[in-house]
């Protein structure tokens, strides 16, 4: 059996009186491609957010890699090699494009033990993940300068140029057309097949039924369900969370 | 270009500015052209937090003050030549800004400016009750009249602010253009995604704030030989917080030439109104433009400039 590479263990978090997550155990192994599912306000964020250290979870641990995460801040989990894209995309936007991409590549592939790439090696990586989401063209254009769909993509390709060995994609595809959801979920796939394990979190079905070898579905902060997508979603609790009964 | 050529090319633009000011041979020169020196590095140093990480720093005189105040200390303790002092004045002023930074740098925007605010006040009500470097009486530096070599004591006071901005401007160009000015951006432009991208962002804060705060303290160090009395009213004057953060407004914030633009103008500005009309009007000089260049050209005359050319900031 395949190496876990995510052990998320008894997971819970309030925000005062409210419960976000409660208990949650879930694992992923070493190059999956699971999709996250449930509906608003499930916890899906939350539980982004407490993986990657942007929240701390006040109970359970999460394992990464065979380390414990629990204490460490969002940057050493980057360095770690757990990287994210956000909801809405969050580009810095007073640097150019290659710069966004330039800036893990200095903070996080140079902040790794063994690995230093010279200034012309990072110029190198930039165009190549520039190129990876065919952003190539607009390399020294400013994110403000960028669509939507263009947007997503460059998220992604920063999350990439961390080199993580796993990317959590949290709702890489909302608001974008038929067209523009298959072209993301191609390069999601794509980045998958370089090795890389990916967690994505979505609510377009088409997409995530496409991608996902694996569902998960939360519901309430809770976990309802887990398995092969074709149960998943026959599976009557989920049935029930989605549609009402 | 290189950092080494730059330094190189600065130090030749303050030599021609030295020789300049020794051509018109008038003490006046020397000493107004202090006062625009001393914003040079007192607005570049404010740029370091305030235009690349984008934290907005209202103390900039408590930090001012505690370079100026090191110097009175160690005048009456133990002698020593100005460069010295600055570099503890520097230090002293430097860890001031570490530990600032590490209790409030969890405070974002208008809370972290209130924050330095407060710095200053505590720190000017201490000095008010501290006997030993004058309290509220003030202190008196005698200075000497004449320094080896230079000669004259302004000409030679001069000359190390002058100096000062080199290392100032070059440092700030230096950090730009570095891993730590990527880093810088990305906070200014957004922490979580900072944090996302491997950016340690509390540590780049206390870098910030420590450079930020040690530049202030060096500009700071050599003032009470200029000014010849020293009392905390005048130390810890609001003209220093409010130029420090209108002259890179107004100048831009996101690179070293704001700054440098800001302070040569607004600086000289205020000598000349000084002169001309009153000390008083200054202020109000200062106000005005910066509440038009907010509305005007937010991005400042580095803004304005890039934009009529064509070139992306």
């Amino acid at each position: 059996m395949a190496q876990k590479l995510l052990e998320v263990d008894g997971v819970g978090k309030r925000f005062g009186g409210f419960v976000a997550l409660e208990n949650i155990d879930l694992a992923v192994t070493q190059g999956e491609r699971v999709g996250l599912i449930g509906p608003n306000g499930s916890g899906k964020s939350t539980l982004v957010n407490c993986l990657c250290g942007t929240l701390t979870n006040e109970t359970g641990n999460v394992r990464f890699d065979g380390l414990n995460m629990n204490g460490l801040t969002a940057h050493q989990r980057t360095r770690l090699g757990m990287a994210r894209s956000f909801q809405l995309p969050r580009p810095f936007a007073s640097l150019s494009i290659a710069d966004n991409i330039r800036v893990p590549l200095l903070y996080t592939v140079n902040a790794r033990a063994g690995t230093h790439l010279s200034s012309h090696q990072i110029d190198e990586r930039c165009q190549e993940f520039l190129r990876l989401v065919s952003l190539d063209g607009k390399a020294q254009k400013f994110p403000r300068d960028l669509s939507q769909v263009e947007m997503r993509k460059l998220e992604l390709a920063r999350a990439m140029a961390a080199e993580p060995k796993l990317l959590i994609a949290d709702e890489a595809m909302a608001g974008l057309s038929h067209v523009e959801v298959d072209d993301i979920v191609a390069l999601l796939i794509r980045l998958n097949e370089r090795g890389i394990t990916v967690i994505l979190i979505e609510h377009i079905m088409r997409a995530v039924m496409n991608f996902s070898q694996r569902l998960i579905v939360l519901v309430s902060g809770r976990k309802i369900a887990d398995g092969s997508p074709d149960d998943v979603i026959r599976d009557p609790e989920v049935e029930r969370a989605y549609l009402g009964q | 270009m290189h950092s080494g050529i730059f330094l190189i090319i600065s130090a030749a633009v303050g030599a021609a500015v030295y020789a300049l000011a020794a051509w018109f041979a008038n003490d006046y020169i020397f000493f107004a052209g202090y006062t625009v020196l001393q914003f040079i590095v007192l607005a570049t140093a404010w740029n370091i937090l305030g235009g690349y990480t984008g934290y907005v720093n209202f103390g900039s005189a408590a930090f001012f003050a505690i370079g100026a105040y090191s110097s009175v200390f160690f005048h009456k303790f133990y002698p020593l030549p100005i460069p010295v002092l600055i570099i503890i004045s520097g230090a002293v002023a430097g860890i001031v800004g570490l530990g600032t930074g590490y209790l409030t740098l969890r405070l974002r925007g208008a809370f972290f400016a209130i924050a330095t605010l407060a710095l200053a006040v505590v720190l000017q009500t201490l000095v008010v009750n501290w006997d030993y470097v004058g309290g509220s009486r003030g202190a008196y530096i005698i200075r000497p009249r004449e320094v080896a070599i230079i000669g004259n004591y302004i000409q030679y006071l001069f000359l190390i602010m002058l100096a000062l901005c080199v290392i100032a401007l070059t440092s700030a160009r230096a950090i730009e253009r570095s891993r730590l000015g990527y880093g810088f951006a990305t906070i200014r432009d957004d922490e979580l995604a900072a944090e996302a991208s491997g950016v340690p962002t509390l540590k780049l804060k206390l870098i910030a704030t420590t450079l930020s705060g040690a530049f202030m303290g060096m500009a700071g160090a050599p003032f009470p030989y200029y000014i010849g009395y020293l009392e905390p009213a005048s130390a810890f004057g609001l003209q220093y917080a409010v130029n420090s953060i209108a002259m890179p407004m107004i100048g831009g914030t996101t690179s070293w030439v704001g700054p440098l633009i800001g302070a040569i103008l607004l600086g000289t500005l205020q000598q000349v109104a000084t002169v001309t009309i009153s000390s008083a009007v200054n202020l109000l000089i200062v106000g005005v433009l910066l509440v038009a260049f907010v509305i005007i050209a937010p991005k400042g005359i580095v803004g304005l400039f890039k934009d009529h050319f064509g070139k992306k900031s």
